[in-house]
């Protein structure tokens, strides 16, 4: 009994095998696109700003507001560009040359003297993120060269008994946002190819009939369950290969848990992202329902509400709820804690056992998909 | 002969058999219009980096006046959340570890004495890296919480004034820019997938050669076929914009005939993309693969989720083959900036070569590529 199950298990699989080999789209999706991810996620996603183009008008000739002037360059962050009037400043920004402005009034030096002086910040509000870190940084520029000014010239009134934020960013001491985007890409990379590959599998046996010829055969539903994921682990296993190396040495992210964690739960949830590709086309039976809907419940959630950029503990809370209910958002905590924060083994023990819930859910609805028709 | 009525007649009956195939299943059109609308809701409150009850530790050693006052401040703004009260810097490690809270603010014992002293009073702000970004948001909003603080201890000026002004998103709010992204972004997802099946599905059928020998000639049969992808599309995008402009109630400062214009180009461009891809394929498995290979790119280098000047500059020149980046950039700068044609002309010289590459290859492919 046991070695005919392993005997039919081993023939379907060598045909699953060969029909992924031979179809160049599946190997093209299988290995193709986890390296063009790897690379865009590492270098094309970021929110780090660089050399952000701000106009500066000085309408203010007097040193001290050029002493501003100069406090804004040589950052790595903004780009300073002298613009001779605000008109001009504010055609630039219209067109799209800078995105912020800094304007110093002429009557900033006189007003200094009085402690009552006035800078005036515009920035682009259409990148969010961007006017916040330019906004910051300004803020931060001026602020230093009116402490050094203040220490300088003897005026203590700046520096009496004043809270001084210190600011201790932990797992990511330099704040860099590579370091969380690139674990987020293990997620993003399993649950495409999870849900990618297999969504089609079914609904292309059903389509074309060639299931109920399976079903006159003793072949059993939980057989062709397993015969189908078999070949897609193994490519999921090299693709996870590929994000751990490319992590590890391409963009020199810490790894601080230990590896054979972090490979076992994401070999666990790339059975989950399998199966839910699978319940989608076993569900649907039509390929073309089948793509769409593995397209909507896969990229998205994984990009948007998976904790991936945007923070959870930051949204109404139905919201919350429905990213609790992803199996990739508990993936996406378990694997940024492992690589930046290191092995918080409750975390581990929590998510994982979340993520074989769900593992043994989805088998089971996928398995009464495929039944379903035996009767 | 067949007379350009007769060529209209011609194409106007395969539109309405390519509509019939797309809409007469329930489930299908289930699939083209529901799932924009949920996303578009979820994703209007959920991705956003705009601080909502983010939840925060206090470890409060003082104990004291001042820093209850300054407590309280950071509790009076709607931004943050007190989740847990500590009373030993060891708990520190296991509130921010598990996830529980986003940062923890950390009072000294010696905060009312330094500050009665006349000296600087440190007070530690441990935020959770693992999302650097929300992490910096939380960072200035304290900055500024305390900021106000110190202001009121000394009823002395505060020093330089920075008066902030944000153009086109007075607030900086990250929904603004996230929903008019979507407007363009969300409908490409699907639009892509329909035309690339469209075609790659009678292949697989068999009945694209049946067509073939109709007397549609390529540019007909690239017609219909296109036709109900772009309706399809711009459908969605009008419902997007709907919930942006009254679910969500972010105004439109642009006018909506250069709005369509721009979303009818963008999509135009898009079925050309896909439609090429479905030119190539001979199954529906190749032609939703290689359309999912082609979306996650033009996702990711959009300008959606991170600005494209942070990207490197090799990067930056391949987004100009990218449609998403200027359907974004079109509809972003007639909505939020109220751009007219003249200012945003130069984002559609992208759309319209993309456009007149693929559309024709697509309709050359038709009869050039057969299995």
């Amino acid at each position: 009994m046991t070695s005919r199950f392993a005997n039919r298990l081993l023939a379907l699989a060598r045909k699953e095998t060969r029909q992924m080999l031979r179809d160049v789209s599946s190997l093209a999706v299988g290995l193709v696109l986890p390296a063009v991810l790897i690379l865009l996620f590492g270098y094309g996603l970021s929110f780090d700003v660089k050399s952000a183009p701000i106009a500066v008008v000085l309408n203010d000739r007097s040193p001290a507001a050029h002493d501003i002037l100069s406090g804004l360059e040589g950052s790595p962050y903004v780009l300073p560009v002298r613009a001779a009037s605000i008109s001009e400043a504010e055609d630039l920004m219209r067109r799209g040359v800078v995105i912020g402005i800094v304007q110093v009034p002429e009557d900033f030096s006189r007003r200094q003297a009085e402690n009552n002086a006035h800078i005036q910040l515009v920035v682009n509000g259409i990148t969010t993120t961007t006017a916040a870190t330019v906004e910051r940084y300004v803020r931060g520029a001026i602020n230093t060269w009116e402490q050094h000014q203040s220490d300088r010239g003897g005026n203590k009134q700046l520096s009496i008994g004043r809270v001084e934020l210190v600011e201790r960013l932990w797992f990511n001491e330099a704040g860099i946002s590579t370091w969380y985007l690139v674990p987020g890409l293990v997620v993003v990379v399993m649950t495409l190819i999870g849900t990618f590959l297999t969504s089609l599998l079914i609904a292309r046996e059903w389509e074309r009939g060639t299931l109920e010829a399976l079903f006159v055969t003793p072949v059993q539903p939980l057989e062709i369950i397993l015969s189908k994921l078999t070949p897609y682990i193994v490519v999921g296993a090299i693709d996870l290969g590929f994000c751990l190396l490319a992590a590890r040495f391409l963009f020199e992210v810490p790894i601080r848990g230990s590896l054979p964690v972090i490979v076992a739960v994401s070999l666990l949830y790339l059975v989950v992202s399998l199966l839910l590709g699978l319940l989608v086309s076993g569900i649907t039976r039509n390929q073309f329902q089948a793509s769409q809907l593995a397209l909507l419940v896969s990229f998205m959630p994984a990009v948007m509400l998976s904790g991936f950029v945007f923070d959870l503990r930051n949204v109404p809370t139905a919201i919350r709820i429905v990213g609790y209910l992803l199996p990739g958002t508990h993936f996406m905590s378990l694997i940024k804690t492992l690589f930046l924060a290191g092995d918080h083994w409750p975390t581990i023990i929590r998510d994982s056992a979340i993520l074989t819930l769900y593992a043994l859910g989805l088998g089971w609805a996928t398995h009464r998909t495929v039944r379903k028709s035996l009767d | 002969m067949a007379t350009p009525t007769h060529i209209l007649i011609q194409i106007a009956a395969l539109v309405r058999k390519e509509f019939l195939a797309l809409v007469k299943d329930p489930a299908n059109r289930m699939i083209l219009f529901a799932p924009v609308l949920v996303q578009s809701l979820l994703f209007g409150y959920g991705a956003t980096y705009d601080l909502l009850n983010v939840p925060y530790a206090v470890l409060d050693q003082s104990h004291s006046k001042p820093s209850a006052e300054l407590l309280a401040r950071l509790d009076g703004t709607r931004l943050f959340r007190r989740a847990a009260t500590l009373s030993s810097s060891r708990q520190i490690a296991e509130v921010i570890d598990s996830g529980k809270v986003l940062m923890v603010f950390s009072i000294p014992p010696d905060f009312e004495t330094l500050l009665t002293t006349d000296q600087n009073a440190p007070v530690q702000m441990i935020l959770d890296g693992r999302n650097s970004t929300t992490a910096g948001v939380a960072a200035a909003h304290v900055g500024a919480i305390v900021a106000d603080y110190n202001a009121s201890l000394h009823s002395t000026s505060p020093g330089i004034v920075i008066e902030r002004r944000s153009w086109f998103n007075p607030n900086i709010e990250s929904r603004w820019t996230m929903m008019s992204g979507l407007v363009a972004a969300l409908s490409m997802l699907q639009t892509l997938l329909i035309a690339a099946l469209s075609v790659a599905r009678e292949r697989e059928h068999g009945t694209f050669d049946q067509l073939l020998v109709t007397p549609l000639t390529p540019t007909g049969i690239l017609i219909g076929k296109a036709v109900p992808a772009v309706v399809i599309g711009l459908i969605q995008s009008l419902l997007i914009f709907l919930i942006t402009r009254f679910w969500f109630g972010i105004p439109v400062q642009g006018s909506m005939g250069m709005l369509l214009f721009g979303l009818l180009t963008f999509t135009v461009t898009v079925v050309g993309v896909g439609l090429s891809i479905s030119a190539l394929s001979l199954t529906m498995q190749q032609a939703m693969l290689y359309a999912f290979l082609l979306i996650i790119p033009l996702m990711l280098l959009s300008g959606l989720l991170t600005p494209i000047d942070n990207m490197p500059d090799i990067l930056q020149t391949i987004t100009y083959a990218n449609p998403l980046r200027f359907g974004i950039n079109i509809v972003r700068r007639v909505y939020l900036e109220g751009a007219a044609l003249g200012d945003i002309a130069t984002e559609f010289i992208p759309l319209l070569v993309i456009a007149a590459i693929t559309l024709p290859l697509a309709a050359w492919l038709f009869r050039h590529r057969l299995s």
